[in-house]
């Protein structure tokens, strides 16, 4: 699997690490219930198709990515830098 | 038998090889299976289920039958196949699975109870009764499982990587590769051409085909001259393209030194390559299939491209008296080619009555070879046409069954293949996999006129994507008649026909797995085993889904294939592991001091990837305690010395530095002091303690954090996130400096005289006062001094730029000595954090939080930061949880172990009692009796109580009191001092 860093180009799989949903972007406040946080924290999706998901390029430019990638194709649609999302605070 | 004139190989230098111990002559470019055909050599092997003798059957890496054991140095490699391995002088094979030998295999009696073994035989007989499982039944299956024997000596044959990355990766150098690598690599790409033989041609290596004009042997010659003349040509044989995965990534293994004797020690056995390609052609050709019919397994039954590639590339003929039997024109060119080169053909059968098949030796059309004779070799074949039965004495029987496309790549990244039934065999869909185009007899064009078009259509179709314009050209004319196939799967007859010939899967046994429900084509798979051998099914498995089909009422299109996976042909797991074995499993990190340590005869232990000093014994010591327990009553008395280079430091700047660590840690750092240190807990976002380690304001704008030696990695990982997924607009920029510096430990009441020595400036007590931090300079050397302590002791770490580390480490030990003191190792270190209950990963090893380990005071209200939300969790807060103490044995010298089990004294030790467990345990020098920390329900709340610790492991039960986890110097004197 080849991924392409925004900063480094396309890179081998096994540059990166991998983490997970990119939920994990949409940390709830300090006053949400417990169930909001629960949800942000426990609760993912088993996406057959589109899915985004958090990619650290550890082994290059240490840039944490969103990955949107395909489960069924295994094709990869699209690669940002997560402070590219537009789903972070700016 | 070997014919003079025919053939490629040069037949002047015999070369002498051993098979079952008996010497035979063969020459250069020999297989062991053409060798073997030469010397009149046919049955070679037994099969796996009934061991009935089995000979070659095919010519190339599909083959099922031909399996053989290659003896070289002192190591033995089972089930090679003997039409891969190419022989050399005094190469040494032996056939496999027959006892006590090839010709009288005791058990071959398997094939007399046959009809007791068929398909679903185990499933079905080993089930009862179930105590028989583990003293009989496994046993005898275990013995008699297997194909060849696995060599249990280490493998110490060199194996190798390597990386290459193309425009075009080109599989396969037959007609179609070639000529894609031709016209591609004219356009200028930078073309890679893989082949699985010694030698590219491919299917033209075995014809007779005439191309513009040339003998197909030259046009392959001339081919490969201007493919080795381009700079932008790769050409890599002897090498299988094994497996295709995401984005364009192949894996390719390369075969170095298989086909030569043992040279020289270092000689690379195998090479992995990965290849990264942005397109790629499949050019992998095609495989004949057999034909159901009564006895079609005995040795001497070959697949007819078998005998016609034996003969026109080996010059070697399978039979004195061959015989065909064939449903397609491709057939013809066999006997074409036998008959030209003089060989005896004792009949050409075709299941078509209208065969357009024309020559001087016996025809018989609309016939079907329904029986074969011939205990261990073919003696003679059994043939029905309109006429009548009759039997015809052949020692040779070339079957063609028609071809099926090499597929299996396109099919890897799970996409299922479609069903053609002009030509009655399985192709690719359009675009399979992404890049990939299949061309030739891979594509279903089964001539070479035909598999030409389809690549100059491709690779016009290819340049045209890459913006590369060029002439579309024709392509090179080849003589070659049309392929026309009327499928024959199975001929009718009671005689037990097979499939798969390494499983031993019989037409039969098609029809009782239908006939048992198991009729989708993966069921039938794994309840037959059709398919399961080391060949995968490539020669058996499309006859064996025709059979299915026709058994359950489907269409072939509706039964489909199973699912094709990596690897295509077998691969050694050494070469995949190649350079990751040992060391390069576990690559070693030392620290500076390391050559120190080891000439002092420490032992080193792991910590991650990092080796550290456990002791420093000194003469006259017994065991570790001894030195153990010395090192610690010095570091207590007097001043001792530890490498503590390992734990992870990261280096942060920028005016949010503070604000970053305040969100990062559960205390807050903004409000510390410039030179001052303090310590800080990392928690997950769920709540439980992820690391902890000190951080020092260094400056204004930049802290210094530690990490521990174990989570240095994920740390920083966690702080990349953070930054850049919850405060970017947090102005802080942060690296690791592990590696940069070097980082000495001196603890103890005389550490402020070791480390005054040494600095150029003697030390002010009062500016050095517990947790003060700042730049001191050693014999002209910047350094950084940091007052904080991991012993308990008055301490100091004293950091200095890795190039200086062991320099410094010979100083303070030397300053160390003078002061009654020494240096010290883990298990030192161990013992008095343990005594001073300080925890590490042993306590907080995930499960724990901060509430757990005594720390819920460092969870500060004023703020948000990771973990905060989480670790309100009402259940985290139970004061029923298991919380951290200390435990403390006295009146005992057995030993407390990490990992025993806590038990109220008058419990019996159940699972449903459990207290909790001891996570780390140690003699204490100070104590003089074995502590421990643990976690204890309800523990801060039964310090003074009696418990038993249960080691389950060792069978001990040993009675210990619940107390205060800080054992040493509570109130913290004298680390203070």
């Amino acid at each position: 699997m080849r991924i392409l860093c925004p900063n480094c180009g396309e890179r081998d799989i096994r540059e990166f690490y991998y983490r997970g949903s990119a939920q994990d972007l949409h940390r709830p406040n300090l006053e949400d219930s417990l169930s909001d946080w629960h949800e942000f924290l426990h609760l993912r999706d088993n996406t057959a198709g589109e899915i985004r998901d958090l990619w650290y390029h550890e082994k290059g430019c240490n840039s944490w990515l969103v990955v949107t990638r395909n489960t069924v194709t295994h094709e990869i649609i699209k690669t940002e830098l997560v402070k590219n999302t537009g789903e972070v605070r700016a | 038998m070997r014919i003079a004139s025919q053939g490629i190989l040069n037949q002047d230098k015999e070369i002498t090889f051993y098979f079952d111990s008996k010497p035979y002559k063969g020459f250069l470019g020999d297989t062991v299976a053409s060798a073997l055909l030469a010397n009149d050599v046919y049955l070679v092997g037994r099969s796996f289920k009934y061991h009935r003798p089995r000979g070659i059957l095919g010519i190339g890496s599909e083959e099922p039958n031909a399996l053989i054991s290659v003896h070289k140095g002192r190591r033995v490699e089972p089930n090679v196949r003997a039409t891969v391995q190419e022989i050399y002088q005094g190469l040494i094979v032996t056939s496999q699975n027959s006892w006590p030998n090839l010709k009288f295999d005791a058990l071959a009696t398997n094939d007399i109870a046959a009809r007791f073994l068929s398909a679903g035989f185990y499933y079905k007989t080993f089930m009862w009764p179930p105590r028989f499982w583990e003293a009989l039944y496994e046993p005898i299956i275990r013995r008699a499982a297997g194909l060849g024997r696995l060599d249990s000596k280490t493998d110490d044959d060199n194996y190798d990587q390597n990386f290459l990355f193309c425009d075009l990766l080109i599989i396969g150098g037959g007609p179609s590769g070639l000529l894609s690598a031709l016209l591609t690599a004219r356009a200028g790409l930078d073309v890679i051409l893989v082949d699985e033989n010694a030698i590219f041609g491919g299917q033209l290596r075995f014809e007779n085909t005439i191309i513009d004009g040339d003998h197909c042997k030259d046009w392959v010659d001339s081919c490969l001259v201007e493919l080795k003349s381009l700079d932008n040509v790769r050409m890599i044989s002897r090498a299988t393209v094994f497996g295709v995965y995401d984005q364009g990534t192949f894996g390719v293994l390369e075969r170095l030194s298989h086909h030569v004797q043992n040279s020289e020690n270092d000689a690379v056995l195998d090479r992995y390559h990965r290849i990264v390609a942005s397109s790629s052609i499949l050019a992998s050709g095609s495989i004949e299939r057999h034909i159901a019919f009564g006895n079609n397994d005995r040795p001497g039954i070959m697949m007819a491209s078998a005998v016609r590639g034996y003969l026109n590339h080996y010059g070697v003929s399978a039979g004195k008296s061959v015989s065909i039997f064939g449903n397609n024109d491709d057939a013809f060119n066999t006997a074409y080619d036998l008959n030209n080169a003089g060989v005896e053909i004792a009949a050409y059968i075709d299941s078509r009555s209208d065969a357009g098949i024309q020559g001087d030796f016996p025809i018989f059309r609309g016939a079907e070879v329904y029986d074969t004779g011939g205990r261990l070799a073919l003696e003679h074949i059994c043939i029905r046409d309109e006429k009548g039965e009759r039997r015809i004495q052949t020692d040779c029987l070339g079957v063609a069954g028609g071809w099926n496309p090499s597929i299996h790549l396109s099919c890897h990244t799970n996409s299922k293949p479609e069903w053609n039934s002009e030509i009655a065999a399985f192709t690719s869909k359009e675009n399979s996999v992404p890049g990939m185009k299949v061309v030739g007899s891979a594509n279903g064009h089964f001539t070479t006129s035909a598999c030409f078009k389809s690549v100059l259509e491709v690779v016009n179709e290819l340049l045209n994507s890459k913006g590369i314009k060029i002439k579309s050209k024709s392509p090179p004319k080849a003589s070659d008649a049309d392929y026309n196939i009327s499928p024959l799967w199975a001929v009718e007859g009671h005689k037990r026909a097979w499939l798969d010939f390494q499983n031993d899967v019989t037409t039969k046994d098609i029809k009782q797995s239908v006939a048992e429900n198991f009729s989708s084509v993966e069921h039938m798979k794994r309840y037959t085993t059709q398919g399961m051998a080391t060949d995968q099914g490539k020669g058996s498995n499309v006859i064996s889904i025709a059979l299915l089909a026709d058994a359950s009422g489907e269409s072939i299109e509706s039964t489909g294939t199973t699912t094709f996976r990596p690897p295509y042909t077998p691969i050694s797991i050494g070469a995949i592991g190649s350079s990751g074995r040992d060391k390069g499993f576990a690559p070693e990190r030392f620290t500076t001091t390391h050559s120190t340590s080891i000439a002092l005869a420490a032992p080193m232990i792991e910590a991650g990837l990092w080796y550290r000093p456990s002791y420093y014994p000194k003469i006259g010591e017994n065991d570790w305690l001894q030195s153990c327990n010395r090192e610690v009553l010095s570091v207590r008395k007097n001043v001792g010395i530890c490498d503590v280079s390992t734990l992870g430091k990261i280096e942060l700047q920028g005016k949010d530095a503070g604000k970053f660590l305040d969100f990062v840690y559960t205390n807050s750092f903004s409000s510390l002091a410039v030179g001052r240190v303090r310590y800080g807990l990392m928690l997950r976002e769920d709540g439980f303690v992820m690391d902890d380690g000190t951080s020092a304001r260094l400056s204004e704008n930049s802290y210094l954090m530690t990490t521990t030696t174990a989570a240095a990695g994920s740390v920083m990982r966690h702080l990349d996130f953070v930054h850049q997924a919850y405060r970017p607009d947090l102005d802080v920029r942060f690296v690791s400096v592990t590696e940069q510096w070097a980082q000495f430990a001196v603890s103890g009441p005389r550490s402020r005289d070791v480390i005054s020595s040494i600095l150029d400036e003697p030390l002010n007590k009062k500016d050095w006062s517990f947790m003060a931090c700042g730049e001191v300079k050693v014999m002209g050397v910047k350094a950084r001094l940091f007052r904080i302590s991991f012993s308990g002791e008055l301490g100091f770490e004293l950091a200095i730029p890795s190039r200086y580390g062991a320099s410094l480490f010979n100083v303070l030990k030397l300053e160390a000595d003078q002061h009654g003191g020494g240096i010290y190792g883990m298990e030192a270190m161990n013992v008095m954090r343990l005594e001073k209950g300080f925890i590490t990963h042993a306590e907080i090893d995930g499960r724990a939080t901060a509430y757990d380990v005594g720390m819920q005071r460092m969870l500060s209200q004023k703020k948000d930061f990771i973990g905060n939300k989480m670790a309100q969790r009402p259940g985290l807060l139970d004061p029923n949880r298991e919380r951290l103490v200390g435990l403390k044995m006295k009146g005992s010298t057995s030993s407390l172990k990490a990992g025993s089990q806590l038990f109220n004294i008058y419990d019996e030790p159940l699972a449903d009692n459990n207290q909790g467990f001891i996570s780390s345990a140690a003699f204490s020098p100070v104590e003089n009796c074995y502590v421990g920390l643990a976690f204890f329900r309800r523990g801060p709340e039964r310090w003074g109580e009696r418990i038993n610790a249960v080691n389950f492991m060792a069978d001990t039960q040993l009675e210990c009191e619940v107390c205060n986890p800080v054992f040493y110097d509570p109130d913290g004197n004298k680390m203070h001092a």
